[in-house]
């Protein structure tokens, strides 16, 4: 069974579809996101994505109320168009659903037209995406905002010799990697969506209200005269795919790819753009990568003692996992709120020792990750600030990635893709290890050698555990 | 408003007024009205108002019906404390899926119920309905009921729809649900026949960074008797003895003046507004508090424990006026009891409140804020990030307080901040809360960091304190 409850999800380990759709379009140039429902939800999502990139977030509301729940909110919603014009001037607006939009069964697209149609607004875009709160999660609200706007935007297919590169969430740091991968490779490029300057922004003495920086609303109409895709997202599905919406509709290739952490996996990402762009790999990726396998040995016999439970993002849990499994870091639990037919099978085309006996859970909550680690002796948590709850609790220390990280700083100027990112994601593991093995091992040696019958302290790491 | 901002909306202008003094107070301002659209607003719901207020009971199980997202987005998020059970830290939601919303939510809330009383055994399950559950109707009360018969337990439903209004409105839905609680404690005790007359309810107080435990330790000095915080570190039995008290404290009317007047009309229980936030108000509630008992006895020993205390601090806190006085600042918090006890702190540690606005602050509190503001003083209700940029900017603020959200914006426009929200970690309260804030004031005024801001913009003068280094120069 998934959860340890069937009717409840406690400590969830999951988010709602639409603040998936908010963090794509925060990657998109001069872009607003206009949320259809009640303010509680938009204001919760601000907070949410705001603690985690420590940059200003703002999502408008439509602020429905009992009223407009039982008449229909469309005045509400071109008031709010409206208010969001006059405010910031976005060139794009994104206008999502929230759970009471979509069971009072508002239609957001023909509200949309009908302002542009009133208004004077012709060089405004609007482009509408349905995310239930309750459909699906964070993850396909992600892709379901991606796919939206390249169904939008990306109308013709004047053949370019450019690719576009589709990513699942990743760090402003991981993106701004991915770019200076493409460009060592020569190629030109459509990243989509592109988060690495908005929502990471340096301080200047100007304040902008809309973040410079994002996909320009041009390049993304180009996506269809691209050469080939590549989507970073092994668990999109072709009904949430952007790529493959290019795919169907202008017949640009797809190629779908994990997420590049691990050597593997990096190898997979550098051999396709080597491909793609005809150039051999160059030699500052042949050094990482060397680099990367020396590290590898170097700590092999710590990482062999990790235990771990790996949770959050579908994406990023098996991106991780892989890692692990390369490291001979036993994947004790690996765990995902999302629902996903598939997110088990690609678990299961990984190798590792021990897979048998693995925790492979999707649709799944803290309440049952909690119990799982305690009744396995895993020693490593990772995954976003969520399971520091476990952490508090069974007293297994924490390495973060994903989303959200509020409480610690940094989430968005790390690096966990490449090789070099791999390797000091890598090496935060292995340290992690080994602190809580020094922390623990005297006291557990005396315990089990010289008193023998006080109880060998829960969560520590030792040849005897 | 007097002066047109370029960019407030024109919907919002009677939210927003210059503090005139000695003029009869600006009537047209308006608050307590539905948020604007597309306004930003940085307001939460109704369910997050009444999950604040009921979240701090430490045994009571918290079902939020609804979606996950409702649930997720506010699991542990307050910084109460607990002296015994941590169970209220669980964020237990139905998780409901489209078939839910199609079929209705009711079996599965009742499933629900059943699993958590398969393995725990609480006396108080709060059912909290979240927008969705408004409109699909799910009768929360009829699977409230079925369950109380079939266990035995007090199983309260939270009518907190998130739409139904604003926070405030949540405030009251919390209320309810205690007064419920309350009501049911009655039969199975007998009643109290004489009240102890030095026994009273602290409402209002959450315990977040210990905060209620902070003030216990005075209320034993003085030789009265708290029987529970509401809600802070409290039990579903010790506020089912409630009505048992004396009288009640009021802190943070907002959310508990309702409670505070249903508790009067019902149990005959009068109340005092009191505030532990600032010196002032912290010497003046301990008194109110001891002329209530009518006890000489503890009369003096509050004058006693003032002395000693007012006395240390207005020491310590000598040292930090030194450092931050004559900045400004800008207040953005949630009600208005809020606002006004900082504008007040502010004012003792010599700094001046530029701007002061609430998220759901009310017509009396409004009127309080003109009253202690100063000549010039922006005054906004439910503002968004836009006119919190403009009026930062325009008044040339030092220092933001806010909530999380806010901060980030401080930040950018190169603004000290000080969070004053539900996570805190450090209590702010009492005499030790006052200097802990004065710290905090000062920890973020007097930053080394914001010097190396001025110093990257090249067309700024004043290029603040930072030296660059030369080279060393061997072969020049
Ligand atoms: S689950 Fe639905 S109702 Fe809840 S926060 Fe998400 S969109 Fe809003
Ligand atoms: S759906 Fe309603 S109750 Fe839930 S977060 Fe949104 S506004 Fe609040």
């Amino acid at each position: 069974m998934n959860r340890n409850y069937v009717n409840l999800n406690t400590n969830p380990c999951k988010m709602c579809m639409p603040i998936g759709g908010c963090l794509a379009l925060k990657g998109i140039e001069q872009t607003m996101v206009m949320m259809h429902g009640s303010q509680g939800c938009s204001t919760y999502m601000r907070r949410h994505i705001s603690t985690h990139y420590n940059e200003p977030v703002d999502i408008a509301s439509s602020a429905l109320n009992e009223k407009e729940t039982v008449y229909g909110g469309e005045k509400n919603l071109k008031k709010g168009l409206a208010n969001v014009i006059k405010m910031y001037e976005p060139k794009i607006i994104g206008v999502l659903t929230t759970c009471l939009a979509e069971t009072i069964g508002e239609d957001i697209r023909a509200i949309s037209e009908s302002f542009k149609t009133e208004n004077n607004v012709s060089d405004l875009d609007i482009v509408t995406i349905a995310t239930p709160g309750y459909g699906a999660s964070q993850y396909e609200g992600y892709f379901a905002a991606l796919k939206a706007l390249v169904t939008y935007f990306a109308k013709d297919a004047n053949p370019s010799s450019h690719i576009n590169v589709i990513t699942t969430l990743m760090t402003p740091a991981d993106q701004r990697l991915l770019k200076e991968m493409l460009s060592d490779f020569g190629l030109s490029f459509v990243l989509l969506p592109d988060i690495s300057e908005t929502l990471d922004a340096p301080y200047e003495t100007q304040y902008h209200k809309i973040p410079k920086g994002g996909t320009k609303r041009e390049d993304i109409a180009r996506m269809g005269g691209a050469i080939a895709t590549i989507e970073i997202g092994q668990l999109v599905y072709d009904e949430i795919s952007p790529g493959y919406a290019l795919y169907a509709t202008h017949g640009v290739p797809l190629h779908r790819l994990p997420m590049p952490i691990g050597i593997t996996q990096t190898d997979a990402l550098l051999d396709l753009l080597s491909k793609l762009s005809g150039n051999a790999i160059p030699d500052k990726y042949v050094k990482q990568r060397g680099r990367m396998l020396d590290a590898m040995v170097d700590s092999h016999k710590y990482n062999g003692e990790g235990r771990a439970a790996i949770f959050g993002d579908p994406e990023i849990v098996l991106a991780t996992t892989a890692l692990c499994a390369e490291n001979g870091i036993k994947p004790e639990i690996i765990a995902t709120g999302t629902q996903s037919k598939t997110f088990k099978q690609f678990v299961e085309t990984l190798s590792f020792s021990g897979k048998e006996s693995a925790a492979i859970l999707d649709d799944t909550d803290f309440d049952t990750i909690q119990k799982l680690v305690r009744e396995r002796g895993v020693n490593l948590l990772i995954g976003n600030s969520d399971g520091k709850f476990v952490m508090e609790k069974e007293g297994v220390p924490l390495v973060r990635i994903g989303f959200p990280i509020h409480d610690q700083v940094g989430a968005q100027r790390k690096c966990y893709i490449g090789y070099e990112g791999s390797l000091r994601f890598l090496d935060d593991l292995t340290n992690t290890i080994l602190d809580h093995k020094h922390m623990h091992y005297r006291r557990n040696v005396i315990n089990t050698y010289f008193k023998p019958t006080e109880a060998v302290e829960k969560g520590a790491i030792g040849y005897d555990a | 408003m007097g002066k047109q901002q370029s960019n407030v909306l024109e919907e919002r202008q009677d939210f927003i007024i210059y503090n005139k003094k000695n003029t009869k107070k600006q009537a047209s301002f308006q608050c307590d009205q539905q948020s604007t659209s597309g306004a930003v607003s940085q307001r939460a719901c109704v369910y997050c108002g009444a999950r604040v207020v009921l979240n701090p009971i430490t045994d009571a199980v918290h079902i939020i019906h609804g979606p996950i997202g409702c649930a997720s987005y506010t699991w542990d998020i307050r910084g109460s404390l607990s002296s015994d059970k941590e169970f209220y830290r669980n964020s237990f939601s139905t998780d409901l899926r489209e078939r839910d919303i199609i079929f209705g939510g009711e079996k599965k809330l009742s499933a629900a119920i059943d699993e958590i009383m398969a393995t725990h055994d609480p006396k108080v399950i709060f059912v909290y309905a979240t927008c969705v559950v408004g409109v699909i109707g799910d009768d929360l009360g009829a699977v409230a009921r079925q369950a109380e018969a079939k266990y035995g337990i007090r199983v309260i439903p939270v009518q907190s729809s998130g739409f139904a209004g604003n926070k405030s409105s949540g405030y009251k839905a919390a209320c309810d649900a205690i007064l419920d609680l309350m009501s049911s404690a009655d039969s199975t005790r007998p009643p109290v026949t004489a009240k102890d007359p030095k026994a009273f309810n602290f409402l209002g107080d959450f315990n977040l960074a210990g905060e209620t435990w902070l003030v216990k330790r005075y209320f034993e000095e003085m030789g009265v008797k708290m029987i529970t915080a509401i809600t802070g570190d409290s039990t579903c039995e010790a506020l089912q003895n409630a009505p048992n008290a004396s009288f009640n404290i009021v802190q943070c009317a907002g959310s508990m003046h309702y409670l505070a007047n249903h508790m009067k009309e019902t149990y005959g229980i009068p109340f005092a507004k009191i505030s532990f936030y600032g010196i002032e108000d912290i010497v003046d509630s301990l008194r109110t508090i001891a002329a209530l008992t009518r006890d000489d006895d503890v009369i003096r020993r509050t004058e006693a424990l003032i002395q000693r205390e007012a006395e240390k601090t207005a020491f310590a806190l000598n040292a930090y006026k030194k450092r931050i006085a004559g900045k400004t600042v800008a207040i953005y918090v949630g009600g208005g009891f809020k606002a006004i006890s900082l504008i007040k702190q502010f004012n003792d540690l010599g700094l001046k409140s530029v701007m002061v606005g609430t998220q759901t602050g009310q017509k009396d509190e409004y009127e309080v804020i003109q009253d202690l503001a100063e000549e010039g003083t922006v005054i906004l209700d439910d503002a968004n990030p836009t006119e919190l940029e403009n009026f930062i900017k325009e008044k040339g603020a030092d220092l933001l307080v806010g909530g999380v959200k806010e901060r980030p914006l401080a930040y950018k426009l190169g603004v000290a901040f000080i969070d004053h929200n539900h996570e805190r970690k450090h209590p702010l309260c009492g005499f030790e809360g006052a200097l802990n804030f004065a710290k905090e004031v000062d920890l973020t005024l007097n930053s080394p960091v914001w010097q190396y801001l001025k110093q990257s913009d090249k067309s700024d003068a004043d290029h603040g304190n930072i030296k660059s280094i030369e080279p060393i120069e061997k072969f020049a």
